[in-house]
């Protein structure tokens, strides 16, 4: 079941005679059986996307197409859509075992009561809450809840299943765990899916696709991979990664760039498409890509702590803070000072004004 | 207040039981003393000085279950239980319509935005703001054009004032409380929106309901001044009725308490049904803006 938004708008009206623009001209396709990532912070157009699709948001402007139907002029009753909320949205006086089983009645008319009950419970057995079936939502821990929410949306068989922040109350571990089970169970099944979430693990996790938004609108659509190794823009870059890229201002001169930060200092990105001379940009670079010890770059040590697996140097030159991870410990002490590097490869170029980007180390986007 | 050590001590105990008895005796005293007006004679009550031991008669109630007032000056009839049903009548039915036109209003206030919504709330709302006597002048010169002078239909169509705003402003404090996504989820599960009204919204804001309905039911109760002007005796409830008790013979003091105390069961009974229901609603529904 393909999904299709197409220049999907939204509009709230808002307090003081000011509109609010939630979401702007969104285009997404999500293939049949594909499981994609509404990726963003808080405000950025991703729950109000999914709520157009579920039917509880009119859309203001574009269309919504699930499995060929044109589905943003029904009613959310009529759209064959599944949906586990951030809230639970449980039904009080049911029983998890009811609430579980109770939109799956109606999908499946003609499916027998034992195959029914088998599918509550495997669904339950699958997200660990099998020994709650009994038991009534108001006696429930949040993230016991939270379960049960994705249970009763898993067990439908629908057009689109819909899953909204589905694991954010969980203890880290069960939703390790989970994420892989979630997805092994949308997969085996074929739904197409659509995640809603702000946790970047999550999506890398679980989805196939990620589109990342931001002030309503869709800054990237692709995989993991392609948001980490080629930003679209500067927001992308910066947001999407563990911890964020570092950004350095800098103008492009004939023996490279000059970062702003470090005056009178070039970086010469041999092999790198750098636009003409005299043209503001941002240089990227991740921080695992930043090289101490070596390079054309100084700062001194404000922190270095080793979590564990990997170290966190950050490096202060003048007012930038450069962060810096490695995967071996780093022997230096704070207040030293360090000379850092990158390689040309490493690099992304961004378009100082429109944020876009201009190159991926030694690629054009 | 300084909250000291003093209630584990003996002293504080004991002042906190003498506080708690004046306070007690301050607020029931008035109506134990009905009770036991209304089981006393006219001559027994006018004694002075008052006494608190006497010998009860059910005379009082006999008079007004009977609809037969004895005095001095001579027989009088008294209308009293049909007043009563009146009572009755008119706040029960008043608070059913006020209940099929508020709730869905309420519910429509609480979860959609519509244009010139808040006004329209709000204009609801201030029809309790207005003195009762200033609508009543001109209503009444209506409603005998329209013939719906002394009609329970008028008079009913009236305690809209009283029980609509008020139904409709502490139900929708209530869906407002109750997050929408239980109906969303019983919209995406394949019901109407009808369903999800009727199954999800109302059941969850039952008690907030419950509670502004017995409100509603309080206030016409208690109403007054519109069935004295709207309504000729055969229609007037128990508020109006009690009038008659002040004869051409003097006030009859007995029948006016038992009357009261007759008044206040129906009242009362809903009241301890619903108490634990009342409190919940005040204290969660109407508070909220």
């Amino acid at each position: 079941m393909t999904l299709a938004l197409s220049q999907l708008s939204k509009t709230y009206p808002g307090r003081d005679g000011h509109p609010v623009r939630a979401v702007l001209g969104l285009d997404l396709l999500v293939q049949d059986g594909e499981i994609v990532a509404l990726l963003g912070s808080s405000g950025c157009g991703k729950t109000s996307t999914l709520r157009m699709i579920a039917g509880f948001e009119d859309v203001t402007d574009g269309s919504i197409t699930l499995a060929g139907r044109r589905i943003d002029t029904l009613p959310p009753d009529r759209r064959r859509v599944a949906m586990a909320f951030e809230g639970y949205a449980l039904y009080p006086p049911l029983t998890v075992a009811e609430n579980i089983g109770f939109g799956l009645a109606r999908d499946r008319r003609g499916l027998s009561r034992k195959d029914a009950d088998k599918r509550v419970q495997d669904v339950a057995e699958m997200l660990e809450i099998a020994d709650l079936l009994a038991k009534r939502p108001a006696s429930l821990s949040g993230g016991q809840q939270q379960r049960a929410s994705l249970a009763r949306a898993l067990a439908r068989d629908a057009d689109l299943h819909l899953l909204d922040e589905p694991m954010g109350q969980l203890e880290p571990q069960l939703r390790a765990v989970l994420r892989g089970r979630v997805k092994a169970t949308l997969k085996a099944r074929n739904c197409t899916s659509v995640l809603v979430t702000h946790d970047q693990t999550e999506a890398n996790a679980m989805a196939d696709r990620i589109a990342v938004m931001e002030a309503g609108v869709l800054q990237q659509f692709g995989t993991g991979a392609e948001l980490r190794d080629r930003p679209a823009n500067l927001f992308v870059a910066t947001f999407f990664g563990e911890p964020p890229m570092n950004a350095f201002s800098a103008r492009v001169q004939p023996d490279g760039l000059h970062p702003a930060d470090a005056p009178g200092k070039a970086i010469a990105l041999p092999g790198v498409p750098l636009p003409d001379h005299g043209v503001n940009v941002v240089l990227g670079v991740r921080p695992h890509h930043i090289r101490l010890g070596e390079g054309t770059l100084h700062g001194s040590v404000i922190s270095n702590q080793w979590l564990g697996d990997q170290a966190h140097v950050v490096v202060e030159m003048r007012d930038k803070i450069v962060v810096a991870v490695s995967h071996a410990r780093v022997p230096l002490r704070v207040g030293e000072s360090v000379a850092f590097g990158f390689a040309p490869e490493d690099t992304h170029i961004f378009d100082a004004s429109t944020g876009r980007a201009l190159a991926h180390g030694m690629q054009r986007p | 207040m300084a909250h000291t050590d003093a209630h584990s001590s003996r002293l504080g105990r004991l002042l906190r039981g003498i506080a708690l008895t004046a306070v007690v005796v301050f607020f029931l005293f008035p109506i134990v003393w009905i009770v036991m007006m209304s089981f006393q004679t006219n001559e027994q009550i006018l004694r002075i000085p008052p006494r608190l031991v006497f010998e009860p008669t059910l005379i009082n109630y006999k008079a007004l279950i009977s609809g037969k007032l004895v005095t001095a000056a001579g027989s009088l009839d008294l209308p009293f239980m049909r007043n009563l049903g009146n009572s009755v009548l008119l706040s029960a039915v008043s608070v059913l319509v006020s209940l099929v036109l508020g709730v869905p209003a309420a519910y429509a206030f609480a979860r959609f935005r519509f244009r010139l919504g808040e006004n329209i709330a709000f204009t609801l709302l201030s029809f309790r703001f207005a003195p009762p006597l200033l609508v009543l002048l001109p209503l009444s010169l209506y409603f005998q054009d329209l013939g719906l002078a002394n009609t329970y239909t008028g008079l009913i169509w009236v305690y809209q004032l009283i029980c609509l705003p008020l139904i409709l402003w502490i139900v929708r404090g209530y869906f407002e409380d109750a997050s929408p996504d239980v109906e969303h989820a019983y919209r995406v599960d394949g019901h109407s929106w009808w369903r999800a009204f009727t199954r999800i919204a109302i059941p969850l804001a039952g008690p907030g309901i419950a509670a502004a309905g017995l409100l509603a039911f309080i206030f016409a109760w208690n109403n007054f001044v519109f069935a004295l002007i709207l309504a000729s005796a055969d229609k007037q409830p128990v508020t109006v009725g009690a009038l008659a008790f002040v004869t051409a013979s003097g006030i009859q003091y007995g029948q006016i308490a038992a009357a009261i105390v007759l008044s206040i069961l129906p009242t009362l009974a809903l009241a301890l049904y619903a108490q634990r229901w009342l409190v919940e609603g005040l204290s969660l529904g109407a508070v909220k803006g």
